[in-house]
């Protein structure tokens, strides 16, 4: 049937799941799909969804947006632990445990790679939409349907690696997909080319937001907000940014290298014909370590903002802290070689990479002592935020003592690529990332909301995911040593590590119930939003400007531009004396209009990725084309803002606080 | 009264569940000792003591930082109203200069024992002794490990014997995707590349069979590909050669080549010979074009290296 061939390329009905668990996980997919499709059309939301949210350009919905999708892929990437958990608890001797080597190996894969690139860089460039803006005083980013277009990118990646539930297979070659083993030779299937097109397409979106932000710091801060003024958040974001715009670049050329090898027959990193898997090792890591620190830097910035916010004190050598973050961002492009000390090198080469390395634990070092000072004679709250910032600081002391330890090239050799590393990584992004996003979630909830959060389930939330980590990841530094290489779906019972496996389980059980408390808390504060509502626009007596809006927070985000005369901008104005705004005050507003551009792209990009992958040709053809006319056709629009009239700004400013509408 | 009775039992049951952990930890390690932390051969051994030493020095910065957080947290928090409040300062030149000194000199510590002992152990460096080093071949094939030695003239699949006290030079290869070698009581592991030949270096103290294993995920087979390392006096050695020289498989090109294809769990297995040079063909293969494995072999017959 050459007609089919050449319409739909290598896709038929064999690409439909078989197994038990790959059936189970498409049809969660199916079912979520037409659970919100449905949903929207029985309420008649599709339009109200189409204006206020598909097509807004406002980074306030964008951020809300890129974190409800992080939060998502972050259940979706916690079932694929479980399931690893449930495998590696059960599969030993006689018994083959849960799944087969195939799908574990594909579970594995799609777990690191939705926790980095979809829970991480969601999270990450969710809150930065959110408080970047406000933070500096700002009413918009540079370029706001570029954003648009970023957030669109990451869902359209999102949804391909998804599909691969639901189409065809996921890679199982790992969440970095070394060659020789993701080339044709060894992988055939359609999974690598899902993987290089979902981190390609979300990937490209990365990039133009690193770019879109670094601008809006440097050209959109308030008047009077020098750069040793901006709130540390800021400095971390800026910091972040730029090591976006120099590491995923190579991400994107190792990817299309991959991709060449794969569709077109090239040989950049296949074994034979002159290809060099090694190269492509060192390119992954030369974007991977700086993505270390792009996921760890803001949440750095997040536990900057709680620790003097709840401490109710200046945080504590500024100037430190800014050098602790550009000494972070150079010292991590110099260190990519330590994830592959055993690749024989030499003594030279290996010295070099783990001697920087371990450089990166001093100005490390120097932002934990300094959060610690920002505590000394303040007056702590500890709220839900702070527990999860005393989680972070034990176990990320701890990971980070065991990530110098490997920076040791021979101490490395007998702990490489085993669960001693899984173990490591683990908690410097789990406590480090993950903790310092929920804390910031939390404490910047009722800016865009009107209300809090429940206290009391999330501070269970976060004792559980402290207790549950503990248990989880422990064993696994153990297991390590006594051997156990990572992935692994299946091991000899006479090695008598089922053990401590089955304690990790009960461990992730434990963050599993963290999680339910999460999810409770939401409904919860939902539910009685009315006892927690934030009627001042300030609920944790804050010190940044995004504390002097009103909660939630207005389109135009400041109805007058701030004024900044030092650091901690708002904690200065709220202690000297108040000036009335009078409605002669306010003047005209221009913001841009929403758009449909992100979306069209994204939805075009999706359908070229699933083009190539199941070489569709025709298909994805159309598409990039579709991609360029709507750029062109985006370009020749000179209607693209609108304004709101100053005394409709009079207006909004003077209608009554939240509280006084749900009363 | 009712709340300090909640957290009363509160602490008491937290205390109960760390001390059962403990108890449970102390029992589990009387029956299983960490390989890494059991080393059995000299560069196991001066790999454990750096785990050890480097540990030793982090700790000098981990546990102040655990006690300066403990401490200021229980100290400053807003329950207690005494305490000193300072919401103003912010900065101290000694002590921010203290915190950039303090762990800067631990590293540099560090890094001179980084340098030392990435010389010192350096994978590709041979062992001193005064015996004369063993060479054996490594092949990572899907999913098995190949041994051939070379002096000897035998091979053997996922099983390989050596003397005890004896330098073994492993040269590592694949015919698969990269995997790594590791016996992880007896040294750190090396990448087994396809088209590169890498060099570990390790030596037994004693006799003993250890466990050594793949450490990079290779396809499908990968959990299952382990292998026996096996130390024995040099006696038990020589006996062993001339034992597998007497079995009837060899491994020719034609039997390598449908060893090579893909399976899982393999038995052990021995051959009595090896065609010559096939380490070296195995290593060419991705780095010359099939037409040209002739010539490279017919050089290698000859006596001709790489």
């Amino acid at each position: 049937m050459p007609i089919f061939a050449s319409l739909l390329g290598k896709l038929n009905f064999h690409a439909l799941p078989h197994d038990t668990v790959t059936k189970g996980g498409a049809a969660m997919v199916v079912l979520s799909g037409i659970a919100v499709i449905g949903l929207l059309t029985y309420t008649k939301r599709w339009k109200w969804l189409w204006r206020e949210w598909l097509t807004t350009v406002d980074p306030k919905k964008i951020g809300v947006m890129y974190i409800i999708v992080a939060l998502v892929m972050l259940l979706r990437g916690l079932a694929d632990a479980v399931l690893m958990r449930a495998q590696q608890a059960t599969s030993v001797g006689a018994h083959h445990g849960v799944i087969s080597d195939n799908t574990f190996q594909q579970v594995f894969s799609a777990h690191g790679t939705i926790m980095i690139f979809f829970v991480g860089m969601g999270l990450l460039f969710g809150l930065i939409n959110l408080i970047v803006p406000l933070q500096i005083g700002a009413r918009d980013v540079a370029f706001p349907t570029l954003n648009a277009t970023s957030f669109w990118l990451f869902a359209s990646g999102m949804a391909l690696i998804n599909l691969s539930l639901v189409i065809g297979e996921f890679s199982a070659a790992g969440w970095l997909a070394y060659p020789p083993l993701s080339e044709l030779a060894y992988s055939p299937g359609v999974g690598v080319d899902y993987w290089i097109w979902a981190l390609q397409i979300a990937g490209i979106g990365s990039l133009i937001a690193g770019i879109n932000f670094l601008v809006t710091i440097i050209r959109m801060r308030a008047p009077g907000m020098s750069l040793m003024r901006m709130p540390m958040f800021v400095w971390s974001v800026l910091g972040t940014m730029a090591l976006v715009i120099f590491a995923f670049p190579i991400l994107t050329a190792t990817l299309t290298m991959l991709a060449l090898d794969r569709t077109l027959g090239m040989h950049f990193f296949t074994a034979t014909s002159g290809g060099n898997p090694m190269m492509y090792v060192n390119l992954i890591w030369a974007w991977g370590h700086p993505e270390v620190y792009i996921l760890v830097l803001p949440a750095f910035g997040v536990y900057s903002e709680v620790v003097a916010t709840f401490s109710r004190k200046r945080l504590f050598g500024y100037r430190s802290m800014v050098w602790a973050i550009w000494a972070i961002v150079f010292l991590s492009f110099t260190v990519w070689l330590h994830h592959f000390f055993t690749m024989g090198a030499g003594a030279d080469v290996n010295a070099f990479f783990g001697i920087m390395t371990m450089l990166i634990a001093v100005p490390t070092g120097v932002k934990i002592f300094n959060w610690l000072f920002t505590m000394y004679r303040g007056r702590i709250n500890f709220a839900s935020p702070m527990i999860w910032f005393l989680g972070f600081v034990f176990l990320f002391t701890m990971g980070g003592a065991a990530g110098v330890l490997m920076a040791v090239p021979p101490a490395d050799f007998q702990v490489h690529n085993s669960l001693f590393l899984v173990a490591h990584f683990h908690t410097m992004i789990i406590s480090g990332v993950v903790f310092g996003y929920l804390a910031g979630i939390t404490y910047w909830f009722p800016k865009f909301f009107g209300f809090k959060l429940n206290e009391r389930l999330g501070k269970l939330a976060a004792k559980c995911w402290i207790v549950g980590f503990i248990l989880a990841f422990g064993p696994l530094y153990i297991l390590g040593l006594m051997g156990a290489t990572r992935r692994l779906d299946h091991y000899d019972a006479s090695l008598g590590w089922q053990q401590l496996f089955i304690v990790a389980a009960v461990g992730v059980a434990i963050i599993c119930v963290g999680v339910g408390f999460q999810i409770l808390q939401l409904v919860v504060s939902i539910w009685q939003r009315k006892k927690t509502v934030d009627t001042t626009g300030d609920p944790w007596n804050g010190r940044t400007l995004e504390w002097s809006t009103r909660s939630p927070v207005p389109v135009y985000n400041f109805a007058i531009i701030p004024k900044v005369v030092g650091r901690d901008a708002f904690w200065a104005a709220k202690h000297s004396p108040k000036t009335q705004l009078k409605p002669s005050d306010y003047k005209d507003i221009r913001l841009p209009k929403n758009n449909p551009l992100g979306i069209i792209i994204g939805g075009l990009a999706f359908g070229m990725g699933f083009g190539i992958i199941w070489h569709i040709w025709w298909l994805s053809a159309v598409c990039l084309l579709g991609i360029i006319y709507a750029i062109i056709d985006r370009s020749t629009n000179d209607d693209t803002e609108y304004t709101i009239k100053a005394d409709n700004i009079a207006k909004l400013e003077a209608r009554p606080l939240i509280q006084e509408q749900l009363a | 009264m009712g709340l300090n009775m909640s957290k009363k039992y509160k602490s008491i049951a937290l205390g109960g569940l760390i001390a059962g952990l403990i108890v449970a930890a102390a029992v589990y390690f009387q029956n299983h000792t960490p390989a890494v932390l059991a080393p059995r051969g000299i560069i196991a051994a001066k790999e454990r003591n750096l785990i050890l030493v480097s540990t030793l020095l982090m700790l000098l910065v981990v546990i102040p930082v655990f006690i300066m957080t403990a401490v200021i947290a229980w100290k400053y928090n807003d329950k207690k109203t005494s305490t000193r409040y300072t919401p103003d300062w912010d900065h101290s030149p000694v002590l921010e200069f203290l915190w950039w000194a303090i762990p800067g000199v631990i590293i540099l510590a560090l890094a001179v024992i980084t340098w030392n002992s990435s010389h010192d152990l350096d994978p590709f460096k041979p062992i001193v002794s005064n015996k004369p080093p063993i060479t054996i071949q490594v092949v990572a094939l899907q999913w098995k490990w190949l041994f051939i030695y070379p002096q000897q003239n035998i091979a053997s699949l996922n099983i390989v014997q050596f003397p005890k006290q004896t330098p073994i030079n492993f040269e590592v290869t694949a015919d698969a995707p990269m995997n790594s070698f590791w016996i992880p009581q007896l040294g750190g592991q090396i990448y087994a590349m396809p088209g590169m030949s890498t060099q570990l270096h390790l030596m037994a103290d004693s006799e003993g069979s250890y466990r050594g294993a793949s450490a990079n995920i290779s396809g499908r087979g990968f959990a299952s590909m382990n292998f026996i390392a096996k130390s024995t006096s040099a006696d038990d050695f020589n006996n062993w050669v001339q034992l597998v020289k007497q079995t009837k498989n060899n491994l020719s090109l034609n039997a390598y080549d449908s060893l090579a294809k893909p399976t899982q769990n393999n038995p052990l297995a021995y051959y009595s010979s090896s065609q010559e040079g096939l380490y070296n063909r195995i290593v060419m293969k991705y780095m010359v074009p099939a037409s040209q494995l002739p010539y490279i072999n017919a050089h290698n017959a000859h006596g001709g290296g790489i």
